[in-house]
């Protein structure tokens, strides 16, 4: 593998699209005869190619972690943590965030190309699993000829590829940042996924999934199923603060079924601007792969076990109003560390903000990510 | 390592080189830092308030916000060469069992804990008829987290009675160290290195 050294070329920068040979076998026994990956660089590599930061996204997130996002116009998803003075900062790391396989904005999945018959994939794309983006992750970074990582950083679905990476590539990777996740999905986080891919099934627009080529798509059921999604990204505390039982443009309630209440127009706009900016089937595809995921499962049982292997230092981030994948879960994946003799770090923060903490204004959040990360950089 | 608490000075005096430490009960991690940049030592921390744990994991160190009553129990066993338990024993709701904990995870344990028997507190609770508030113990004794005083000579008891041998001990006054003769009425403070 060749060292990577600046100036770069054009396979670095901003809204880059590549198309990798496979074959990619998937966990589930599909194959992908080549994988299309979306993704974006920011910074450029040191001297021995060793501060490069794989940046993973949430289930609904993208490539544009500090970037303009195309179809929104909103600027990158996680400028908190990512830029200029920030813990992970372009002018000392050279930093790769890729759309996740089984997305929709570049990378392959149901709303992309199969080549093999030159029409949109939709259910027609094979169901895919965690590991499964972790390989294809893998393989963009051997495209960029980077070897080894200074760091892999995600929250949400974003630390479920996280700390999924050592399990699969032990020594390509230095340290492991997982915020506000988990390392299996739970019967609950099951349900409210099943209650959204059912919304979406149920809209008579889903026609299985083919709904690409009169542009009709099953926007009313996604809309509530972002609806409920959204409801397990927020604390109580906190939508009691933001919206109470306030109404919502009106002085009295309208015995009706208009959105009397803020919350409910707040819910609503949540789920029409999610629709303008991502594919049904996607959320069916990745959802499922949530669901499925369970590292312990995949080492006989024994979550410890998957890191035994590994030499990689981790640092946890849980917080105290997150109910989506509350801290208890957190504690299982150090608990794991500890008896694997892992370098680990955690530590549950307070904020009001929920699930949602890990992309909101955090200050401790920065310190502890900022701090653990300088820490591998040391002479 | 001049900065250090009394206690931790003379823990960070006699860690090995290059050891493996599991600090419980690690605060900011400042001694943690000490053996880490003087002494080479690969420490890693487990410490119950959030705040001084992002503190610690700030500074680059290996800390994890847990309970040394709960969380001990996840670490296998002869994982370290020094566990340390440093003014948190009598914080504990089973000091005993953590202290055993502490001896199967690590070949050797440094205990340090304030002496419940110092003259001082001797004369508050027979003179005064109070609880004693001292420099060391400092809070009342509705809002103190120490929850099982001690004395040097019940922890010498508790030594014996579970068989574990003593390989050191100091004693502080003030921030001075002060001989073992009646240590348990001149002594404010004690430091142990035990082993199973």
């Amino acid at each position: 593998m060749t060292t990577i050294a600046a100036p770069l070329d054009d396979r670095f920068g901003l809204d880059r699209k590549v198309t990798l040979p496979g074959p990619l076998r998937l966990d589930g026994g599909g194959v992908l005869a080549s994988v299309d990956i979306a993704y974006e660089t920011y910074g450029s590599p040191n001297a021995d190619g060793s501060n490069v930061i794989l940046i993973c996204h949430a289930l609904t997130g993208d490539q544009y972690v500090a970037s303009t996002h195309p179809l929104t116009g909103k600027p990158g998803w996680w400028t908190r943590m990512v830029g200029a003075g920030k813990p992970i900062d372009p002018a000392r790391h050279l930093i790769i965030c890729a759309n996740v396989l089984g997305s929709c904005m570049g990378s392959s999945g149901p709303a992309g190309i199969d080549p093999a018959t030159g029409g949109k994939w939709a259910m027609r794309f094979p169901v895919i699993t965690i590991a499964d983006m972790v390989r294809a992750q893998a393989m963009l970074l051997d495209h960029l000829g980077i070897g080894r990582l200074h760091a892999v950083i995600g929250g949400s679905m974003g630390g479920m590829q996280a700390l999924t990476w050592p399990t699969l590539f032990p020594d390509r990777l230095e340290s492991v940042v997982v915020i506000a996740s988990t390392a299996r999905h739970s019967a609950q986080n099951i349900a409210f996924h099943e209650v959204g891919r059912q919304a979406i099934m149920a809209d008579p627009n889903w026609r299985g999934g083919d709904y690409y080529a009169d542009n009709r798509p099953p926007s009313a059921g996604l809309s509530v199923a972002r609806m409920a999604a959204h409801i397990t990204y927020l604390s109580e505390a906190g939508l009691t603060e933001k919206f109470g039982r306030r109404l919502q443009g009106r002085d009295a309630k309208t015995f009706g079924f208009d959105a009397d209440f803020q919350i409910e127009s707040y819910l609503r706009h949540q789920g029409i601007s999610f629709v303008e900016r991502f594919d049904a089937n996607s959320y069916l595809y990745i959802t499922r792969a949530m669901d499925y995921y369970d590292l312990a499962e995949d080492h006989q049982g024994s979550l410890a076990r998957a890191f035994e292997r590994t030499k990689a230092r981790f640092c946890l981030v849980s917080f105290d109003t997150d109910w989506l994948y509350p801290t208890s879960e957190s504690r299982i994946i150090v608990h794991a560390l500890n008896a694997a003799g892992a370098q680990a770090s955690f530590v549950e923060l307070s904020s009001p903000f929920g699930h949602d903490a890990f992309l909101l204004d955090v200050p401790e959040l920065n310190r502890v990510v900022d701090g653990f990360l300088r820490a591998g950089e040391r002479g | 390592m001049s900065d250090l608490r009394p206690d931790l000075a003379i823990i960070a005096a006699n860690v090995a080189p290059g050891s493996r430490v599991l600090d419980v009960g690690c605060g900011d991690g400042a001694l943690m830092a000490a053996l880490r940049d003087a002494r080479n030592v690969d420490a890693r921390g487990l410490e119950l308030n959030p705040a001084n744990v992002a503190s610690a994991v700030g500074r680059g160190l290996s800390v994890v916000q847990g309970d040394a009553d709960t969380d001990l129990l996840y670490y296998p066993d002869a994982s370290f060469d020094y566990a340390i338990l440093s003014q948190t024993l009598q914080t504990t709701r089973r000091p005993d069992t953590v202290v055993e904990d502490l001896l199967r995870i690590a070949g050797q344990a440094f205990v340090s804990f304030p002496n419940f028997a110092h003259w001082r507190g001797r004369l508050s609770l027979l003179w005064g008829g109070r609880m004693p508030v001292t420099r060391l113990l400092p809070e009342k004794w509705y809002d103190t987290p120490n929850i099982h005083h001690l004395t040097i000579d019940d922890f010498r008891a508790l030594v014996k009675e579970r068989g574990w041998t003593i390989d050191g001990q100091w004693f502080l006054k003030g921030d001075r160290q002060t001989g073992d003769a009646n240590a348990n009425l001149f002594a404010e403070h004690a430091v142990f290195l035990l082993r199973r």
